[in-house]
């Protein structure tokens, strides 16, 4: 009895120490919010990392290492993102991180992140901060918050074709940020301002159409969130202006179209989470989403997907640099902000500037338009950002 | 030029009456109790809230636009139910946060009142908020939404002359009621002297209940008014609103009605005139300093305005210090 114990053990131990020499593990982690009310968006980037690293798994193999997936729940909580971070940080299996959904949450992590020299590629974060900070493990593939006004003032100016627009902000710092570099941009290409302000007004925006009416401008550009320009589209179009109302990522909601009723038409927006059919290359992987989760492919699936592939390419031309043996995690971190890729993305050739931000990010611009009997979302048109080398 | 002027008239006169059925509320309830009914802007969002509810419910199948009831009688079981409801509700807040506080100090009840306004304000939150609803879209029927006739580049609604009929006929019937009616004379009764209207037989606390089972049914009208012309409502909708409606009151005269009604309609116009005012800069090339009072400043011109007033005529437009106050 004791001999068979102690031969299992033996057994057991031999087994263990023989898939170690055969594989090394190499773990990706992913950070994003898996509970709470933004997990729809945080699952989507979960689930695409894993996906893009179950489909390499086998080129790993092949070299030698046994790619693992290790998912984290941030919450969308700072705290626990830093918490996750730190763990992360603890277990030298992880080379790289992709995530995470919220700014407010990668921002902190991002330094527990930077000593240990663990790569992250964001998905989401679009808060100019991210990148500002210039940290040498901290990329992204979005576009920034900053571009987003300048986008949508050029699509009105180039697609739209506007002589004199309508500006208008909610006073919060995101909404009158966004409309400020609209502006901008919009002067700088020799669009008269007609106007330019900031209201709080939830309900009545009588005087402010009324204004809008005598001013009589080719189309409005609104910094603000759904909650006010629904209603105040509603308004608006009830008056009898039909003209375009753009603004930022900030409208991106089913209830924008149920608060703005009819009067949703031609409201534009840009955003940095492509909807799928804007990205043909995404077909195919969004079946085979569909097929493992059993739920729609959406904007941050691509993105998340592609972030994966950045981070898993980043790891392989990091074992190829180090002669096929496990890289150090500065090794991958060097690797990741050296990235080239030109093909096998979905969202088009990445590569990224010094500070981390991806120099050719596409902003997508949304339309509400007539879909069958009803008002829905579609797909105006891309912008291309430039982010300088720096 | 021209346009500018009758959209700011036409607006204001519109946004006015509506104040103006708010601030009768307020107005009666402050002529009998010398108080600050702070929970009413809360009833009358309620009404807003009845009107949502009735047309939601009451809303056509979206597959056959045809089916369902005709939409004035859709507003008109809106319009009933809402009175039903706030009234009982205003009923309801005397007896429980009023009535108990009736000999206490002045500025007890007002406290209460605050209250409350807080309390109602969660209620419509968690009530609204059990059915994964924060910001609520009232499903106007279209009937309401199409225009009538045009006056310059201003397109007056059905719903808009809905308004001024309901306004109107609330007006002429709340006249009637106090003015030549039993119980409305009791009301007067017990606002002048509470002490010697219950010598002479009268029940204060009945009247008073009365009283504010009447401003409750107004406040629940102007509810289901400001849910068609505003139709985005939240839980804290109706504390904008309701400051102004007070404001029209205090501007009238507070315990005035017809005050409550000049008041209404001179903040409605005031505020838009205000919220337009840069617009000028357009019209006037001379005014381009005008500019710089943008949109957002009509509340603070609205203010100023009822400051002003009060400066020279404390007890408002309409407002005598002997006044028979209801």
């Amino acid at each position: 009895m004791k001999k068979l114990g102690l031969s299992i053990l033996t057994l057991a131990g031999a087994m263990a120490l023989g898939s170690a020499n055969a594989a090394q593990v190499i773990k990706i982690a992913s950070m994003s919010p898996l509970t709470g009310s933004s997990s729809d968006l945080g699952l989507q980037i979960r689930n695409a990392t894993e996906m893009a690293i179950k489909e390499q798994k086998a080129a790993f193999l092949k070299m030698g290492f046994d790619l693992q997936f290790v998912a984290y729940d941030d919450q969308a909580d700072p705290t626990t993102g830093t918490a996750n971070a730190r763990r992360i940080a603890a277990d030298n299996s992880i080379l790289a991180m992709v995530g995470t959904l919220n700014s407010g949450v990668v921002i902190p992590s991002s330094e527990v992140l930077a000593p240990a020299h663990v790569a992250i590629v964001s998905p989401a974060n679009t808060n100019p901060k991210v990148t500002d900070r210039a940290l040498s493990n901290m990329n992204r593939i979005c576009a920034r918050d900053d571009s987003q006004g300048p986008a949508g003032a050029d699509f009105l100016i180039d697609t739209v074709k506007v002589k004199k627009v309508y500006v208008l902000n909610d006073k919060t710092p995101y909404g009158q940020g966004l409309a400020d570099a609209a502006e901008a941009r919009l002067k700088s290409k020799g669009v008269t301002i007609s106007f330019s302000e900031g209201t709080d007004e939830k309900s009545d925006f009588s005087s402010i159409i009324t204004k809008i009416k005598q001013a009589k401008p080719d189309a409005i550009y609104f910094g603000g969130l759904y909650g006010q320009v629904g209603p105040f589209a509603k308004q608006l179009r009830e008056a009898g202006v039909a003209i375009p109302v753009m603004g930022g990522d900030g409208y991106d909601s089913p209830d924008l179209l149920s608060l703005a009723g009819a009067g949703a038409k031609d409201i534009y927006f840009t955003t940095v989470a492509p909807p799928l059919e804007a990205v043909p290359a995404a077909k195919a992987v969004a079946a085979r989403y569909k097929a493992a989760y059993k739920k729609d492919m959406a904007g941050f699936g691509i993105m998340g997907y592609d972030s994966a592939n950045v981070v898993l390419a980043g790891v392989m031309s990091a074992i190829k640099a180090n002669g096929g043996k496990l890289p150090t995690r500065v090794q991958v971190e060097t690797a990741v902000r050296k990235t080239n890729l030109t093909s096998g993305t979905l969202t088009g050739a990445i590569d990224f500037n010094s500070v981390g931000d991806r120099t050719t990010a596409k902003m997508f611009i949304i339309q509400v338009k007539n879909a069958g009997s009803k008002l829905d979302f579609s797909t105006a048109g891309t912008v291309n950002v430039k982010v300088a080398k720096q | 030029m021209e346009s500018l002027l009758t959209d700011i008239l036409i607006n204001g006169l519109l946004l006015g009456t509506l104040y103006a059925i708010i601030a009768l509320g307020y107005t009666m309830v402050y002529g009998i109790l010398q108080l600050i009914n702070f929970a009413h802007s809360e009833v009358f969002l309620t009404g807003a809230v009845v009107a949502f509810e009735t047309f939601r419910l009451l809303a056509p199948d979206p597959a056959n636009p045809g089916s369902g009831l005709n939409p004035y009688l859709v507003l008109a079981i809106a319009l009933v139910v809402a009175m039903i409801v706030c009234g009982l509700l205003n009923v309801v807040i005397e007896r429980l946060a009023y009535r108990p506080l009736r000999n206490a100090p002045k500025l007890v009840p007002l406290i209460s009142a605050i209250g409350v306004s807080l309390i109602l304000q969660d209620v419509i939150k968690l009530l609204e908020g059990f059915q994964g609803r924060f910001q609520l879209a009232v499903n106007v029927p279209e009937t309401f939404t199409q225009t009538v006739f045009s006056v310059g580049d201003t397109n007056v609604k059905v719903r808009d002359l809905a308004l001024v009929v309901v306004a109107a006929v609330m007006l002429f019937s709340l006249d009637r009621l106090v003015n030549h009616s039993k119980p409305g004379r009791a009301i007067r009764a017990v606002a002048q002297d509470r002490v010697t209207a219950g010598l002479m037989g009268i029940d204060a606390n009945r009247m008073i209940a009365l009283t504010f089972a009447i401003g409750g049914a107004l406040g629940g009208v102007g509810g289901v008014l400001f849910a068609m012309k505003f139709p985005n409502l939240d839980p804290y909708s109706g504390t904008i609103p309701g400051i102004k409606a007070f404001s029209a009151a205090v501007l009238g005269g507070i315990g005035s009605i017809p005050g409550a009604v000049l008041g209404g309609l001179v903040l409605g116009v005031v505020e838009n005139f205000l919220g337009v005012l840069s617009s000028f800069s357009f019209v006037f090339p001379k005014l381009s300093f005008l500019a710089a009072i943008g949109a957002q400043y009509k509340d603070v011109g609205a203010f100023i305005t009822l400051i002003v007033i009060l400066i020279f005529k404390p007890s408002g437009l309409l407002g005598r210090s002997t006044t028979e106050k209801v």
